[in-house]
């Protein structure tokens, strides 16, 4: 559209001169705002169209704020967010224990060492933990829909997703990432004379566990958007996200074949951390996967975040709201 | 120009219902079928019918909130559902029943975090929020969790919160739904003044009819989705077929008049006589024609109960038309 490309001018309320006050006594002076519906924008900041790059920009401001905003509510019962912070941090380390228990009676797992799956176990993690951290209130979305108090996000100038994402944001889940991260070093610890480091094998660790995790939040977008037209939806993208996190942690040669095609061909979650991590590990890929497939996972994150966002545009103007 | 502007606009809902077990019934609702108006700057206008008429529905796809399922829309030359917070920046939105401050924080965190979103420059948001602290006197309450807010004054942060940004439009959906008498003088006195000063468009649903006579020179009246009623208020009382009441003081007490052409006896009180007249017609003969045939002390005029005269229009649904919160 033409104005959209109309440079604001002036001082949007056209209430110059009329003292320091626009609500000054002289009711019959200038109509406030002009006539002309084209107008310049308030503030004359014009938000300009639906740029991906203006939109994400925007949406991780927004981010920040709510979360912020959140942050700040939970303090407001201090108590209660020092038990949920102590409570959090008991299971975490509990988790933990699991882990070092399991390994210390297991000394292999479908072929895999015990290094090796400690290497699974904290790449898909770590991934899965910054996705949740990020992205786990959209699983709640639903209730808001159902109660109607979505209306009130879409009632602000900042993007939807964003709003939704950072929603009850809360710092609690950053134990995940910190355990996730933790098993992923001291896999690396133990892996760095059994693997053949090279340039390429170095960075596809950090890579595939920020394209992991980038994939995991494409999924829990897709997830979401499905609840625009079924609100009772999160159980399945709970399979897919938090299921899928289980599923990574063991070597694919644990599963049945048709399982380990289907994470890889269906639900491509088998880019998250096997196909790269079985590539740094010298191991061939699994359900005969062409080796190049190991450096996939940007493309195919990629991908997920375009299907992820169109999924959601339409779910947006879908949305139904509640009857008052 | 106008700056809302409504062309055949309707939305339909597929709404299944289970008729058996496993049996699921399709049914097409029409929740709003096809409403044109245009709204001018400036204008205060009343957006009213009875439950499930459409109301929340068309102020839902004037903010973007809603795609409409036909026709044409344009707020501010912008269309609502394609641009939504672009349009938002220009538009402020209360809904009675649905708060959009932080329910653990102070009402002042909610209006900084209005102040960021909307990127409001910091003279225009400081002067706008001294403004409404005045007049909606929410001083002592900027410090208090919301949650400890009373319903009335939470309304009232609620309205200050839609105007920090300086919108052009504003949408009220029932602002005074659940307020004393008192918070709803000033909630109505603050929108008049606030259109009179400012120039605000200002679009008002509301069940509470005084809402209307008080604040707006316009009243749209909706029913089934279509529009019923546009014009004036005063003009509802002859579109709705009503009557306005003589009522004549006598010098003592006599027989009903029966006799006065146009007019019709309701009931005596003493020397008082109420007579009906339809509202349409002129008051000046019928005075004239009492006053020449009985000894007239003292009359007066009352205009029809606006009231009685949507729930005729509704043709019966008076009893939803006081009633409480919307519902589906």
């Amino acid at each position: 559209m033409a104005e959209r490309l109309r440079t604001p001018v002036g001082e949007p309320y056209g209430t110059g001169g009329r003292g320091p006050s626009p609500y000054g006594t002289g009711s019959g002076g200038p109509a406030p705002y002009g006539t002309d519906i084209d107008g310049p924008f308030p503030y004359g900041a014009d938000p300009g169209g639906p740029s991906p790059y203006r939109t994400a920009v925007e949406g991780l401001r927004t981010y920040r704020m709510v979360a912020a905003m959140w942050i700040r509510s939970t303090m407001a019962y201090r108590a209660s967010f020092a038990l949920t912070l102590f409570t959090s941090f008991c299971v975490t380390f509990f988790d933990f224990v699991v882990i070092l228990l399991m390994f210390g009676q297991v000394r292999g797992l479908g072929g895999f060492s015990f290094a090796e799956v400690a290497f699974l176990y904290g790449s898909t993690g770590t991934a899965f933990g910054a996705a949740d951290l990020t992205m786990g209130s959209l699983q709640r979305m639903g209730r808001r829909i159902r109660d109607g108090s979505l209306d009130v996000f879409l009632l602000r100038p900042v993007p939807l997703l964003a709003q939704v994402a950072a929603d009850k944001f809360a710092l609690r889940r950053l134990g995940r990432v910190l355990q996730g991260l933790m098993v992923l070093v001291w896999s690396l610890v133990l892996l760095r004379d059994e693997v053949a480091w090279s340039w390429e094998k170095v960075l596809m660790v950090p890579g595939m566990v920020v394209c992991g995790a980038v994939i995991f939040m494409a999924v829990m977008v897709l997830g979401a958007s499905a609840l625009f037209w079924l609100q009772d939806a999160s159980e399945v993208t709970n399979a897919f996200t938090y299921g899928g996190n289980t599923l990574l942690q063991y070597p694919p040669a644990v599963f049945a074949q048709d399982l380990v095609k289907g994470v890889v061909y269906v639900v491509p979650l088998a880019f998250v951390n096997w196909l790269p991590a079985l590539y740094v590990l010298g191991r061939p890929a699994p359900a005969g996967v062409p080796s190049w497939a190991a450096f996939a996972p940007p493309f195919v994150a990629l991908v997920c975040c375009a299907v992820a966002g169109l999924a959601w545009r339409t779910g947006v103007r879908a949305y139904r709201s509640t009857g008052s | 120009m106008p700056l809302i502007e409504l062309d055949g606009l309707e939305k339909t809902f597929t709404v299944r219902r289970k008729t058996g077990l496993l049996r699921r019934e399709r049914r097409e609702v029409r929740a709003v079928d096809g409403i044109s108006f245009t709204v001018d700057r400036g204008e205060m206008v009343g957006y009213i019918g009875p439950n499930g008429a459409g109301k929340s529905t068309t102020v839902k796809m004037l903010t973007g909130i809603l795609t409409p399922s036909g026709g044409r829309l344009r707020v501010a030359g912008i269309d609502p559902a394609r641009e939504r917070t672009r349009l938002a920046r220009r538009v402020g939105v209360v809904f009675g029943q649905r708060t959009t401050l932080w329910w653990d924080l102070p009402l002042r965190d909610s209006y900084r975090l209005t102040h960021r979103m909307y990127r409001i420059p910091d003279d225009r948001y400081e002067e706008n929020l001294a403004r409404c602290v005045e007049l909606l006197d929410l001083g002592d309450l900027l410090d208090v969790p919301v949650r400890q807010l009373s319903l009335g004054q939470r309304m009232r942060g609620d309205i200050a919160a839609a105007l920090l940004h300086d919108p052009e439009v504003l949408y009220l959906d029932e602002p005074t739904i659940g307020l004393d008498v008192v918070s709803k003088a000033r909630v109505r006195g603050f929108l008049r003044e606030l259109n009179a000063e400012r120039g605000t468009t200002v679009l008002l649903t509301t069940h509470d009819l005084t809402d209307i006579e008080q604040l707006c020179s316009r009243v749209m009246v909706i029913d089934h989705g279509r529009l019923v009623y546009d014009g004036g208020l005063a003009g509802l009382h002859e579109a709705g077929d009503g009557e306005r009441m003589l009522v004549v003081d006598l010098a003592r007490e006599l027989p009903p008049i029966t006799d006065v052409p146009g007019a019709r006896f309701v009931r005596a009180d003493g020397p008082r006589q109420h007579l009906a007249f339809p509202a349409s017609a002129s008051a000046a003969p019928l005075v004239a024609a009492v006053a020449e045939a009985y000894p007239l002390v003292d009359l007066s005029v009352r205009e029809p109960d606006i009231e009685s005269v949507i729930a005729k229009m509704y043709g019966g649904a008076a009893g939803e038309l006081t009633g409480g919160p919307g519902s589906p």
